[in-house]
Order: C-alpha cells, then sequence, then structure tokens
C-alpha cells in the first residue's frame, strides 16, 4: 500500500533511490543535499548496501562510476561547488557510457554563493560543464511526487541509455518537508537491464540509436574501459572514421529516443493565450499564478518541463502554433529563456521573469507578470 | 608461451613507451606476480589514471580501465567496495599519484582500502615532455624548471607511512626478481599496499641532465638506491639523497576497509534497524 507521509526533499530523494534499487552512494558533505548522504549512511549498510563518504566531489563521483562499471546501482548528491568539481568525471562517465546518478541540490552561486538560499543557476552547467561534445540528460521535478517519480525515473533512464543522468534540485525542495505519497514497490516501472553476456570485445559495437548492452567488469570475459576516444573493443583509437562512428553512437541513443526521454507537464495549455514557461520551484509559483489568473479571466497556462536536456523542444513548437506569448520564470539571470528564444518563431512574444537573488518567485509576482504581460 | 604472458593483452601493441623505458619492465612484473598468484584475468581489474603510466592498463589480459589524471584510486575504491573479492591493482606515475592525485592518496592510505597500487616514479611528466613533478629531485632540469628545481620533493616512503598506510616498499626497474618478489607480496597483503617503482624517463628527465641514454639513467638509479640495512648504516648527511629499498611497513594488524564495512559495520546496522525504515 501507498504511504502517506511528511518528508524532506532530499529524504524523498533518498528513498526512492532506494526504492530504484541504487545499492551504492559515495558522497561528500554540503549544503543543502547532505541529509541525502545521511540517510544512505543510516540506511544503506541496514540493506546490505553500500555507502562511503569520500575525500571530495571528484572521488565520489569516481567511486560511483567504479562501482557501476563493477555491476552496481550508483547515486551521489552534492551542490554547486561540488558539482563543478564533478565536471571532469561526468565526461568520463559519458566517454566510457557508465550509467550513474548525479543529484545536484542548487543554492545561490557563482562560487560559494549562498549555501542556504535556493537558486536555478546550473541549467547551462548541467547541459555543458564539462568538456568536448556530449549527450546528457538532466531531470527536475517540482512538486513532491514528482521528486519521487523523477528520481526513479533518473535510475530507469541512466540504466536504460548508459549515460550519467543529471537530478536537478533547488535548495527549496531540497530542505522543505512536505506531505508525499510514497507509492507501493511495483505500481512504478524499475528498469534493470539484464546481464548482458560478453562474449567479444566488441563490447561498444551497436546500430546507430541502439541502446547500448550493458558493459561491466567480471562476467568471465576481460574487457576494457577508456576514457580516451576508444573503437567499438574500447581501445584507444583516434581514427577520424573510428572517432566519427563512436560519438555519433553516443549522441543518437539520446537523440534518437526523445520520446522515451523528455517528459513535461502542462496546466491549461490548450487555449492559453498566455504561456509561462517554467520548472523546479519556480513552477510552484507560477502554477498556483495560473490558476489565480484563470480566475481573473486571463488565459493564460503553465508548461512545465520536467526533462530539461535534452530541451522539449518539440513539444514547445507545437504550442507555438497558437500561443504567440511566452513568460519564462527561472531563478537566474536568464538561462533556459535562451533555449526558449532559440526555438520560439519571430511571431511569439517572448517575455521573462528573472532573480536570483535567494527569494524564490511568490505566486503574486508571476501573477503580476502574467496581467503585464498579458495586456 | 610463457606463464606471465596470459596476462598481457599482445593485440594492443605496440606500447607508446620510447625505447628503453622502464614501463616495460614493470608491465612485465606485474604479469610475473600474476602468474605466480595464478590468477582468473578475470578476477583482476587494473586501473590507472593519465600519463605514460596510464596507458599500461591497456596491455593488460585483464579487466582494465583507463580513467582521469590523478583519479585512478576513486575509480578503485569503487570497484573495490562494490566486489571486495576482486584484485584491484592501481597503477600511477608520480605526477598522477602525488600532486594531482595527492588528496586520493593521503586517504586511500588512511582509510587502509584493499587497493594495491604501483606508484612508478620517473621524476618526471614523461607524456607531456618533461615537465618538474613533486618527485623530481632538488637542482634539477626540466621543461618548466630551466633554471633548475627550486622545490624539495615529497619522500613517498615518508608520507605514507604518516598516511598509516599498511604495506609502503620501494623497488627499481634495474632489479626485475626483487621487483615482482616486492609487487607479489604486495598482492598478497590484505590492506592499502603501495610499492614505489624508480624508474627511468632518460628521454624527458636524463636528456636534460646528462643521462641520455637508459643506460647511464639506469645507472644513476643504480647509485642512488641501496638496500634498508646499508642505508641505515650511513650517517644522516648521507642519507638525504638516497633511496632506501625494500619493505618498510608491513602492518596485518588492522582490518581493511570493506572487511570492516561488510563484516563489522552491516551487522551491527542489520541489528539497529528495521530494514529501509528511518
Amino acid at each position: 500500500m501507498s504511504q502517506r507521509k511528511v518528508l524532506q526533499g532530499n529524504i524523498i530523494v533518498a528513498k526512492a533511490a532506494l526504492a530504484a534499487g541504487c545499492d551504492f552512494f559515495a558522497g561528500y558533505p554540503i549544503t543543502p543535499s547532505s541529509e541525502i548522504a545521511q540517510y544512505m549512511s543510516k540506511e544503506m549498510p541496514k540493506m546490505e548496501r553500500t555507502f562511503i563518504q569520500m575525500e571530495d566531489e571528484i572521488a565520489s563521483l569516481g567511486a560511483c562510476i567504479g562501482a557501476s562499471l563493477a555491476g552496481r546501482k550508483p547515486l551521489t548528491a552534492t551542490s554547486g561547488p561540488g558539482f563543478s568539481l564533478m565536471q571532469e568525471h561526468i565526461g568520463m562517465a559519458v566517454m566510457a557510457e557508465v550509467p550513474v546518478v548525479i543529484v545536484n541540490v542548487m543554492r545561490g552561486g557563482p562560487s560559494t554563493g549562498m549555501p542556504t538560499k535556493p537558486a536555478q543557476a546550473d541549467m547551462m552547467q548541467a547541459r555543458w560543464g564539462t568538456h568536448g561534445d556530449h549527450p546528457i540528460i538532466a531531470l527536475y521535478p517540482a512538486f513532491s511526487d514528482e521528486i519521487f517519480s523523477e528520481t526513479v525515473r533518473a535510475f530507469n533512464l541512466a540504466e536504460k541509455y548508459w549515460n550519467p543522468v543529471i537530478l536537478l534540485l533547488d535548495e527549496v525542495l531540497g530542505k522543505a518537508h512536505m506531505d508525499v505519497e510514497i507509492p507501493e514497490p511495483g505500481s512504478y516501472e524499475v528498469f534493470w537491464e539484464k546481464t548482458h553476456e560478453i562474449k567479444d570485445l566488441n563490447i561498444y559495437d551497436r546500430k546507430l540509436g541502439e541502446n547500448p548492452p550493458r558493459i561491466d567488469f567480471f562476467h568471465g570475459y576481460p574487457i576494457h574501459i577508456d576514457s580516451l576516444e576508444h573503437d567499438a573493443h574500447g581501445w584507444p583509437s583516434f581514427d577520424a572514421k573510428t572517432v566519427d562512428k563512436m560519438q555519433k553512437l553516443r549522441m543518437q541513443k539520446i537523440y534518437q529516443n526523445l520520446d522515451d526521454i523528455i517528459k513535461y507537464k502542462e496546466y491549461f495549455m490548450d487555449d492559453a493565450e498566455v504561456m509561462v514557461f517554467s520548472f523546479g520551484i519556480s513552477a510552484r509559483g507560477a502554477l498556483a499564478a495560473v490558476k489565480t489568473a484563470r480566475e481573473q479571466g486571463i488565459k493564460a497556462g503553465l508548461f512545465q518541463a520536467l526533462t530539461i536536456w535534452p530541451f522539449p523542444r518539440a513539444a514547445l513548437q507545437e504550442r507555438f502554433k497558437k500561443t504567440k506569448k511566452v513568460l519564462t520564470v527561472e531563478m537566474n539571470m536568464g538561462q533556459m529563456k535562451y533555449e526558449v528564444e532559440r526555438i520560439a518563431p519571430c511571431d511569439v512574444e517572448k517575455q521573462t521573469l528573472l532573480r536570483a537573488n535567494g527569494m524564490p518567485f511568490s505566486p503574486a509576482e508571476v501573477l503580476d507578470a502574467i496581467k503585464e504581460f498579458a495586456k | 608461451m610463457r606463464d606471465y604472458e596470459k596476462y598481457i593483452r599482445y593485440r594492443t601493441f605496440p606500447t607508446p613507451w620510447c625505447p628503453g623505458c622502464g614501463d616495460g619492465v614493470i608491465l612485465k612484473s606485474i604479469a610475473m606476480a600474476f602468474a605466480e598468484l595464478n590468477l582468473d584475468p578475470d578476477d583482476i581489474v587494473v586501473v590507472a589514471g593519465i600519463g605514460c603510466s596510464g596507458r599500461m592498463p591497456t596491455y593488460f589480459n585483464t579487466n582494465t580501465l583507463h580513467t582521469t589524471h590523478g583519479r585512478a584510486l576513486t575509480f578503485a575504491t569503487g570497484i573495490k567496495l562494490a566486489k571486495p573479492e576482486k584484485l584491484v591493482v592501481v597503477i600511477s606515475g608520480d605526477g598522477d599519484a602525488t600532486a594531482i592525485g595527492g588528496n586520493h592518496l593521503i586517504h586511500a592510505a588512511r582509510r587502509n582500502i584493499g587497493i594495491k597500487m604501483i606508484l612508478i616514479n620517473n621524476g618526471i611528466y614523461g607524456m607531456t615532455g618533461g615537465q618538474v613533478s613533486p618527485l623530481t629531485p632538488p637542482k634539477f632540469f626540466t621543461e618548466t624548471t630551466p633554471y633548475g628545481n627550486i622545490e624539495p620533493h615529497f619522500n613517498v616512503r615518508e608520507l605514507l607511512t604518516a598516511a598509516k598506510a599498511t604495506f609502503v616498499a620501494r623497488e627499481t626497474v634495474n632489479r626485475l626478481m626483487q621487483l615482482k618478489q616486492v609487487i607479489k607480496k604486495s598482492f598478497q597483503h590484505k590492506g592499502f599496499s603501495v610499492v614505489e617503482v624508480m624508474s627511468n624517463c632518460h628521454v624527458n628527465l636524463g636528456r636534460r641532465n646528462k643521462m641520455k641514454s637508459p643506460l647511464v639513467m639506469t645507472k644513476y638509479i643504480r647509485d642512488i638506491t641501496m638496500n634498508m640495512a646499508d642505508f641505515e648504516k650511513l650517517p644522516p648527511e648521507e642519507q638525504a639523497p638516497k633511496y632506501p629499498l625494500g619493505i618498510f611497513v608491513q602492518d596485518t594488524q588492522r582490518l581493511e576497509y570493506t572487511d570492516l564495512y561488510y563484516n563489522h559495520i552491516v551487522p551491527v546496522a542489520q541489528q539497529t534497524g528495521v530494514q529501509g525504515e528511518k
């Protein structure tokens, strides 16, 4: 039976991760994400799963990738400064095609910034933080039940596409206690790819767009995994044709499966004249504002992105056929607004409501912006 | 085929190492140690970071992982925790292990996690073309110390002893059989072990310091190293530029990290709480 509880956002993440089969956690304390590590340190040994506090965030993600290659489902959790340190290993996980889930509970930045204040300022870092061309999946829940479901989905996507998945939260979602429905085990999908029998060294060999098989050690056939560009055997290769093929394989496993990866929610969008585009904590204020606007006769709607990367481009483009005004609400100085501007046709009016001072948007503020924009 | 050859992945040859490089000797001695312990290649994982040493795993016919610069120990920690029964070997150069990876080195030692580290000390960043490393001896000329090195170098033995490593040894590439023997002993040790191997980079260090042939450079290594017993007889002022060889620390009393976690922490946790409940 499902359970209704009042839990902190970070604890919901930890519970969902355990429910999704997470059996390895390596992390480093950082506000406002530390509760995830604390909960894991207490619960994981009881379940014969592995918890370790590493010496820094670089080491944390390194240990997670190592554990993943040894057949575990790893998780690490951090915030801005730690997320910056992890960037190199995100690239390693992409290159070697290793599933790993990274939680980034966003706080005010840059640098040490505001550890106890929320922000949505790592949106672009989640996409482009590590060097080189790479595919990435980033999810960002807004409401309590979504924190559970998106955490489970993060593990499923990582396992399915053999890629790092970034789960974004913000300080409010991480720290606030909220009413949440913890679903019954079995009522949600937990994807766990069956151990692929490795018979030859063509571990990366597959057709374009195809999901990679499970690649990990200790299955009777010794393999090589490399952070260098490699051929289908995993051996270092800088041959232009091979590199071209491997890069396309890595990108297309994500970009040919967008329907499976992209998730969003639409509220009052069917006849909306003003679309509010938002996510995370800002979407909460925006939803309340949109409801009030409707009560006052303004045709406003909310497009809430749950999958941030890859960007829900096609769904938005479809909406822009009818809705000609878009208001992007985000807690930064303007990041996702560029994505919206990039895909919105010329006849769509674009407006923003931006702020990065650590104060989330109240419904009244969003409502004012909607009213001003709807005039 | 000699018995250690089944641990060598010949089809990935040739190696990128310069002719006369000590890395080949180390590759062979590690494979010989595997063979003497008669290990299943699939029960071994060799992890390395970046640099000339970082390319070594490619040539072992075991599970192998080439990672990022200085972080091999972190990946190895994850693997060892996930599969404590496997032999996890880390190969690292001096820059990789003591500069960019210095933090991970001391913490792996402190934790006493059962990783077997081979620290190849050639005193230089070889792959990037010969820059000064934390183990380059003072006054040496490198690409980034064109007027001589003004920084003192780490003493790996003292560093790791202070960090509470439970197995610390030093050998040189000049002595293949002793090297193999020490590596084998480190593989048999339960906790964290480090074997520092003094190696020659005549191309990028020797060439700039009047030792451009492998023979001259290995003779230099022979001259600066000596057995522990001989070293202890020297007066302190003569000890400073010398490198003693042998096994310095071998502590079998302290429990290994994964043993502590799975055999001590897990049972305690299971007795004190209901599974999955707060």
